[in-house]
């Protein structure tokens, strides 16, 4: 695996995220999955929150350009659709630090290299507090010591065992890894009544 | 000490363990539809890969298609292109498609089963987070992402970590007027929408195990809906009965001896559990959501609730919900009135839930007002219903009657709310902006109480109706 694909520690700006169960739908639209490519999808972020609040903080000038955003509770529940992180992605979004998150979001993550960091929830509050008064102060997401630091304080941060080791050895992208079993695929392909015939 | 289904299925299909802790494990079955495949065979291709199994990957069209006329091309440029894109890499790659003149064409968790594709002992795949729908006849299916699709189209595998197993245990008969859709609806609002976060959640129980296939079905396509990937039911004489004869399912002596196998992958008596809970399925009433996640609901007889009696974590949640549907707390949900009804989705749009609602509707009219859809989950589904003449009690009581696909269900077609419209659905997800307008509200319940709510054009109890 080359280089750039290791995540050993994000570095960036914040924008906080408030509310639980902020669901997939929210964070891309559905009428916005219609299309063949991934292209454009981060003009389309959250559109419909933010034209319901102007003050949304995706539309604040001080949050743009930042690469870590902070959510609470079971962030990106619903539809598995990968379009979710790929729009946070494609509108700048490197990391991602929160109470907790949905399985299937936090693997399609994973897949596209943006780790999810777990926090205790009043350290989520202290982080969102923090990073509104001081939008500029650089966050550091650090994968490998499951830290996060801000400013002078650092807090401890949670990234399940398998998902830290594909982001610090690159291996993220899974396809290769699954294609090196070879024909360990098919051994187990001829042993399933199922393929082989009843 | 006994083993569960899950712990049977992991182990048959595990390739290895990679060196991320994850087990590489081996995808049975993969089905596949248009929204979430075009980057997937994109990616596939830039990677210079085939498709490793093609003769297990199964393609249709559901989210996107029109359900009014699905005469080609379609009058929205952008589905008739993702239709064309689907077919043109299901050609590419030799993958099976059931396409619009296939006459199996339908919702992807509707046809799986009905096909007999889905079996007992599989694992499955699809990039759809309602495949946990499959789990009903015994298999251990996954909702999965595009990269993920990308993955099983190049190596027929996922990376994936075992879940934690719970029993969810419905004992007793349920009340007349009571469905599969009340039984999810009323776990998912004691557990929580995140409680099943890391679990595959079995369903056991005398009244899960005298369901019907489609009532399974119903329990287990909401289980992403609690926070679990996975759901299933162990496979029994329900599962067999429903597989026999299916055109993909296992023909004569091999039937007899798949059945051997089904059996044999059921969990075991004292195998051990992650967790296990249990509802008393005789206390349960018809459910509705009143907020904007599918565990914010209460019995049709109850009130909303107060968000200062939620647990703290909730609080904020149900003070946005409430503001956002333009609810009181202590407001009784039924008498909510309604401006669109919906009969459709891969919850509930299989031909006992048309039955349900036809049931209902029979005689009556739909109130002055509500627009309301009955909108099939499979062109299969659609013949059988208009064979036993379904359509005709929908269409005189003033429902449309279309064709297969998802439909109002997320608002891909044309079928969307407009403005701050509120919708009686039988699907499963009440998110803001789900069924197509942002400011669109979405009530979810059983087709039955669907059916309901279309004829008095608020939400009222279908047992009324019943007697
Ligand atoms: S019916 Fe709804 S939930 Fe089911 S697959 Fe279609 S869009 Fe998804």
């Amino acid at each position: 695996m080359s280089g750039d694909s290791v995540r050993r520690q994000i570095v960036g700006r914040g924008i906080p995220l408030p509310g639980n169960d902020i669901d997939t739908d929210r964070i891309i639209p559905a009428r916005f999955l219609k299309s063949v490519t991934f292209e454009g999808l981060e003009q389309h972020v959250f559109v419909d929150d933010r034209l319901q609040a102007p003050d949304h903080p995706f539309n604040e000038d001080r949050y743009q350009g930042a690469s870590i955003l902070v959510v609470g509770l079971n962030f990106g529940c619903g539809s598995s659709r990968e379009h979710a992180p790929e729009a946070l992605k494609r509108w700048g979004i490197r990391g991602i630090v929160g109470g907790s998150f949905a399985e299937i979001f936090f693997g399609n993550s994973t897949a596209l290299g943006i780790p999810c960091l777990t926090v205790a929830p009043q350290d989520v509050e202290w982080l969102m507090g923090t990073v509104a008064h001081h939008p500029e102060r650089e966050i550091v997401l650090d994968v490998e010591a499951q830290r996060v630091r801000l400013g002078d304080r650092t807090i401890p941060a949670r990234l399940p065992d398998a998902a830290r080791k594909q982001l610090l050895t690159g291996t993220w992208n899974a396809t290769a890894v699954l294609l090196e079993a070879g024909e360990g695929i098919e051994r187990v392909a001829k042993d399933l009544p199922y393929l082989r015939g009843y | 000490m006994g083993e569960t289904l899950l712990d049977k299925v992991w182990r048959a299909h595990t390739v290895k363990m990679l060196p991320s802790g994850q087990t590489q494990l081996f995808i049975g079955l993969h089905l596949i539809h248009e929204v979430t495949s075009p980057q997937a065979f994109q990616m596939l291709r830039e990677a210079g890969l085939k498709v490793r199994l093609p003769e297990r990957t199964f393609a249709t069209i559901d989210h996107i298609v029109p359900t009014a006329s699905q005469m080609r091309p379609f009058g929205d440029l952008l589905a008739e292109e993702m239709t064309v894109h689907l077919v043109r890499n299901c050609q590419e790659f030799d993958i099976r498609l059931f396409d619009l003149n296939s006459g199996r064409q339908g919702i992807v968790h509707v046809i799986g089963p009905e096909l007999g594709l889905t079996q007992p002992g599989m694992t499955i795949a699809c990039g759809d987070s309602h495949t946990s729908t499959h789990g009903a006849l015994g298999a251990l299916a996954f909702g999965i992402g595009t990269s993920q699709v990308r993955d099983v189209l190049a190596t027929q595998c996922l990376a994936m970590a075992k879940p934690k197993l719970r029993q969810i245990r419905v004992e007793g008969c349920l009340a007349r007027g009571v469905y599969a859709k009340d039984v999810i609806l009323s776990i998912i609002q004691r557990l929580g929408v995140k409680g099943g976060v890391g679990y595959a959640y079995e369903y056991a129980g005398s009244a899960v195990e005298a369901m019907s296939m489609e009532e399974r079905l119903t329990i287990c396509n909401m289980s992403i809906e609690g926070g679990a990937r996975a759901g299933y039911v162990n496979p029994d004489a329900t599962t067999f009965d429903y597989l026999k004869g299916r055109s993909f399912a296992p023909q004569g002596g091999a039937f007899d001896r798949a059945v051997a196998w089904w059996r044999s992958m059921a969990t075991e008596p004292g195998a051990t559990l992650d967790d296990v809970v249990t509802l008393d399925g005789g206390s349960i009433q018809p459910v509705v959501t009143w907020g904007i996640n599918p565990g914010q609901s209460v019995g049709v007889g109850d009130r909303i609730p107060n968000p200062a009696e939620a647990p703290e974590t909730d609080r904020a949640a149900w003070t946005e919900a409430l503001t956002f549907m333009d609810f009181k707390p202590g407001q009784p949900i039924a008498g909510t009135r309604i401006d669109v009804a919906f009969i459709g989705s891969c919850t509930n749009a299989r031909l006992s839930d048309l039955r349900a609602a036809a049931q209902v509707a029979r005689g009556r009219k739909v109130a002055k007002g509500v627009r309301a859809l009955v909108v099939p989950g499979s062109q299969a589904v659609a013949a059988a219903a208009e064979a036993e003449g379904l359509h005709v009690i929908f269409q005189e009581a003033g429902f449309e009657w279309r064709k297969a696909g998802c439909s109002l269900c997320l608002g891909m077609n044309e079928d969307k709310l407009k403005g701050r419209e509120i919708c009686a659905s039988s699907s499963n997800r009440n998110f803001k902006g789900r069924q197509g307008s942002p400011m669109g509200r979405t009530l979810l319940m059983s087709p039955a109480m669907v059916a309901a709510a279309s004829i008095a054009g608020e939400v009222v109890d279908v047992r009324e109706l019943l007697r």
